[in-house]
C-alpha cells in the first residue's frame, strides 16, 4: 500500500472540496462589463448599416416615384437629358457614361496592368519601394486637381492636338518603331553579333527606310483626301478650348490606374514563387514566364482589377463633371470628341447648393433614378469583382 | 596531372581525375579506399573553390566536387549548411535571386557555368530541377509536361514527347486517359512525378532534386527513389535530402555539409566536410563531425 499525497494549495482544503458549477461562473460584474463593451462595439458596426439602408431606402423611393410618374413613351429617345425641361433621355446618359468608362479603361487598364506586372515581375527592391510611393501619391490626387489638368491641359493639349490627329499619332508611331530598328541593327553591326554580314544589315535598313517613307506618304495622302469637315478640328495648330467626354474620360482613366495596378499587383504577388521557379528552371525565359506562368495563374485577380476600375471610372463625378464639355444638360452623342454628360456628372450639376432642384414636377425625383441606376451597376460589379478576387485566394 | 589527395587538402573533391589527356582518367577516392576508374567523358561537373554569396553574406563556401556521369550524388547535411544553394548553383537558379553572387569556377562538361558569355536559360535547358514542394502549373496535365519543349521552340511531336516522359515518369498509366484536365487535381506523390515527367520533358542531361520527397509520404517516396534508380540509366541526378536513409538507398556517391557559426557576426556559413562513396560515408567516415551527425549526436 503505497502512501499518496495530493500536493495541495496553499488554501489547503481547496482541492478536496466538491467543486460546484458556481465555484466555476467568475464574478457577475466581470459578465456584465463584457456585454457592455461588446453593445458599444455593436452599436458602431450597426450605425454603418443603418445608415447604408437609409441611403438605399430614400433612393429607393424617390427612384420608385419617378419611374411611376414619368411618362415613359414620351421621354425615353428624346434627343437629350435636359431635367428642367422634363426631358429624361437616359440613353444619353448611358452612353456617355459608357464613352467614359471605356475610354477611362482603354488608359488605365494597359497601364495599370503594366505597372503591376512591371512592379511585381521586373522592379528590383529598390526601384520598387521607390516607385510604389509615386503610385500612391496619383492616388491621392484629389479629383478636383484632375478636373482641372483634364480640362485645360488633356482637352486642349493632348485630345485636340493628337486624338483629332490619328494620323499624326500612328505616324509618329511608325516613326519611332523605325528609328529603335535601325538602332537596333546598327548596334549590331557594330558588334558584330548577328552573326550577318555588313551588306545584309544595309539592305534591310534600306529597304525599312522605303516602306515606312511609302507608308507615311500613304497615310499623309489618306489624311488630306479624307479630312473632317471641320479643318479646324483637323489643324495640329488650332486648339479649341472646351471640354469633352474624351478628356474627361483621360483624367478618369489617370486617377484610375493606381486601382487597377494595386489590385492587379496583388492578384500578381500571389501567384506562388515555386511557379516562377519551376518555370525557369525549365529554361523558360522571364517574359514567357510572365505571360505564360504568372498571367494565366493570376488571372482571375487581374479580371477583377479591371471589374474594380470599370466600377471606380463609371462612379468617378467631378472630373467628367468639369472637363465632360457640358453644364446640367445635354444632346445625345456618341462621339467622345464632344460634351456630354454622365450619370454622375448630371446628377452633381443639377444638385449644387441646394436641395431646391428648378423644374418641371419629376426634375428632383430624376436624379434619385439616375443614382440608383448607378447604385445597382456600382454595386453588381464590385460583387462579381469580388468573386473574382476570392477565387484567386482560394486556388493557392 | 591533377590530383587533389593531397592530406592538406581540406576539402578534397571526393574523387580526383587524373589525366595526361582526355584518355582514361583515374579517379581515386580521397583517402585509402579502392580507386575508381572511368573515362573522361564522365565527368561533369567540376566545382573548385566554389563560395555562394548573398550580399555580403557569405552561405556556402569553398566546396570542391567531381560530380560522375549516370551516378546519383546526394547532398546532406543539417539545415542551414548550404546544401540546396550549392545545388541551385548548379544550373544557375540562384540567378534569380538579385543579391546572390558565385566565387571559384563551376565547370560542366569542362565549361565555366558562370562564364559571362553563357546564357542562365541555356543552362536550365540541359540541367533540369525538380523542386521540394509539387509545382506543377495551374495548367492541363499535357500543357505541364509539354512546356519545357515548347518554351524551347519546339512545336511538332509533343505528344510522343509528353507521352515518354510521363513513361519514363511511371505517370503514365495513372493519366493517359485525363491528359487534358488540371494537374492541381492531382494527388502530392502524383504531382511531384508529373514535375519530374516535366523536367524530363526538356530532355535534359542532369536532374537536380531539391528535397524532391519531403512534401511526400512514405509510399509516394519509394515511388519516387524507385523511379530515379531506374533514371540513374539516363540522367546524371544530383539530389539535396534531409533524410540521411533516403541518401544511402538511393545515392553512389554523399556529400556531407556542415556549418559554422562566425563568433562575432553570428553568420552562419555552410562547407562541405566531407564527399566520398556513400557507402563508405555512412560506414566509416574520415571527419569525426561526419560521424556525429550520421550518427544523430549532432543536427
Amino acid at each position: 500500500m503505497a502512501d499518496i499525497s495530493i500536493p495541495s494549495t496553499s488554501a489547503g482544503a481547496v482541492g478536496r472540496d466538491p467543486l460546484t458549477v458556481d465555484a466555476l461562473a467568475g464574478p457577475r460584474k466581470r459578465a456584465r462589463k463584457e456585454s457592455f463593451i461588446k453593445g458599444i462595439f455593436f452599436i458602431a458596426a450597426s450605425v454603418s448599416i443603418i445608415i447604408s439602408i437609409l441611403i438605399v431606402a430614400s433612393l429607393v423611393r424617390e427612384a420608385w416615384t419617378f419611374a411611376t410618374g414619368v411618362e415613359w413613351a414620351k421621354t425615353w429617345g428624346q434627343n437629350g437629358w435636359f431635367p428642367r425641361q422634363g426631358v429624361y433621355d437616359m440613353p444619353t446618359l448611358l452612353v456617355s457614361s459608357l464613352i467614359v468608362t471605356v475610354v477611362a479603361m482603354l488608359v488605365a487598364g494597359p497601364l495599370g496592368l503594366g505597372s503591376a506586372i512591371y512592379l511585381s515581375e521586373y522592379a528590383s527592391k529598390k526601384t520598387r519601394s521607390l516607385l510604389k510611393p509615386v503610385l500612391e501619391v496619383l492616388a491621392g490626387v484629389p479629383s478636383v486637381v484632375l478636373g482641372f489638368f483634364a480640362l485645360f491641359f488633356i482637352s486642349p493639349q493632348v485630345i485636340e492636338r493628337i486624338g483629332r490627329n490619328g494620323w499624326l499619332v500612328i505616324g509618329a508611331l511608325i516613326f519611332v518603331a523605325y528609328i529603335a530598328l535601325v538602332i537596333g541593327w546598327a548596334r549590331n553591326l557594330v558588334q558584330r553579333e548577328a552573326g550577318t554580314s555588313i551588306g545584309t544589315q544595309v539592305k534591310r535598313i534600306l529597304i525599312l527606310t522605303a516602306l515606312v517613307a511609302t507608308a507615311l506618304i500613304l497615310l499623309w495622302w489618306i489624311n488630306s483626301v479624307a479630312g473632317s469637315a471641320d479643318p479646324a478640328a483637323d489643324n495640329f495648330f488650332t486648339v479649341k478650348r472646351s471640354g469633352q467626354l474624351a478628356a474627361a474620360a483621360v483624367g478618369v482613366g489617370i486617377l484610375t490606374i493606381p486601382l487597377v495596378a494595386s489590385v492587379a499587383e496583388d492578384a500578381l504577388a500571389s501567384v506562388p514563387k515555386e511557379l516562377r521557379d519551376a518555370s525557369a528552371g525549365l529554361g523558360a525565359r522571364k517574359m514567357t514566364t510572365t505571360i505564360q506562368v504568372v498571367l494565366p495563374a493570376a488571372v482571375s485577380g487581374i479580371v477583377a482589377a479591371f471589374i474594380i476600375g470599370i466600377s471606380r471610372a463609371l462612379g468617378e463625378t467631378m472630373v467628367v463633371f468639369m472637363a465632360g464639355g457640358a453644364a446640367d444638360a445635354a444632346r445625345f452623342t456618341s462621339s467622345p470628341f464632344e460634351g456630354g454628360l454622365t450619370m454622375t456628372a448630371g446628377m452633381a450639376s443639377l444638385a449644387t447648393g441646394t436641395d431646391n432642384v428648378v423644374g418641371e414636377g419629376l426634375t428632383f425625383q430624376s436624379l434619385y433614378f439616375v443614382g440608383f441606376v448607378l447604385f445597382v451597376l456600382t454595386l453588381t460589379l464590385n460583387i462579381v469583382a469580388g468573386r473574382f478576387v476570392n477565387r484567386v485566394r482560394e486556388k493557392y | 596531372m591533377v590530383n587533389l589527395t593531397d592530406a592538406e587538402d581540406v576539402n578534397p573533391k571526393g574523387l580526383s581525375v587524373s589525366a595526361e589527356n582526355d584518355a582514361d582518367i583515374t579517379v581515386e577516392q580521397n583517402t585509402d579506399t579502392p580507386v575508381d576508374e572511368f573515362p573522361a567523358e564522365d565527368l561533369v561537373f567540376d566545382a573548385s573553390d566554389l563560395s555562394v554569396y548573398y550580399g555580403d553574406f557569405r552561405a556556402v563556401r569553398d566546396v570542391n566536387m567531381l560530380i560522375k556521369r549516370k551516378e546519383i550524388t546526394a547532398l546532406i547535411g543539417p539545415s542551414g549548411c548550404g546544401k540546396s544553394t550549392v545545388l541551385r548553383s548548379f544550373n544557375r537558379m540562384n540567378d534569380l535571386i538579385p543579391t546572390a553572387r558565385v566565387e571559384g569556377t563551376l565547370l560542366y562538361r569542362g565549361v565555366d557555368l558562370y562564364d559571362e558569355r553563357v546564357d542562365p536559360v541555356e543552362v536550365r535547358r540541359r540541367i533540369g530541377m525538380v523542386f521540394q514542394k509539387p509545382n506543377p502549373f495551374p495548367k492541363s496535365i499535357y500543357d505541364n509536361v509539354a512546356y519545357g519543349p515548347r518554351v524551347a521552340g519546339r512545336k511538332k511531336g509533343l505528344d510522343d514527347v509528353v507521352e515518354h516522359s510521363l513513361k519514363k515518369a511511371a505517370l503514365w498509366d495513372e493519366v493517359k486517359d485525363r491528359l487534358q484536365e488540371s494537374a492541381i487535381g492531382m494527388s502530392g506523390g502524383q504531382q511531384q512525378r508529373l514535375s519530374i515527367a516535366r523536367a524530363i520533358a526538356s530532355d535534359p542531361e542532369v536532374l537536380l532534386m531539391d528535397e524532391p520527397c519531403s512534401a511526400l509520404d512514405p509510399i509516394a517516396t519509394a515511388r519516387i527513389e524507385e523511379l530515379m534508380a531506374e533514371l540513374k540509366d539516363e540522367y546524371t541526378i544530383l539530389i539535396v535530402t534531409h533524410n540521411m536513409q533516403q541518401a544511402a538507398r538511393v545515392s553512389d556517391r554523399t556529400a556531407f555539409f556542415s556549418v559554422e557559426v562566425d563568433e562575432t557576426s553570428d553568420r552562419r556559413t555552410g562547407l562541405l566536410v566531407e564527399y566520398t562513396n556513400t557507402e563508405k560515408l555512412f560506414s566509416n567516415p574520415d571527419d569525426e563531425r561526419t560521424e556525429n551527425y550520421i550518427t544523430g549526436r549532432f543536427g
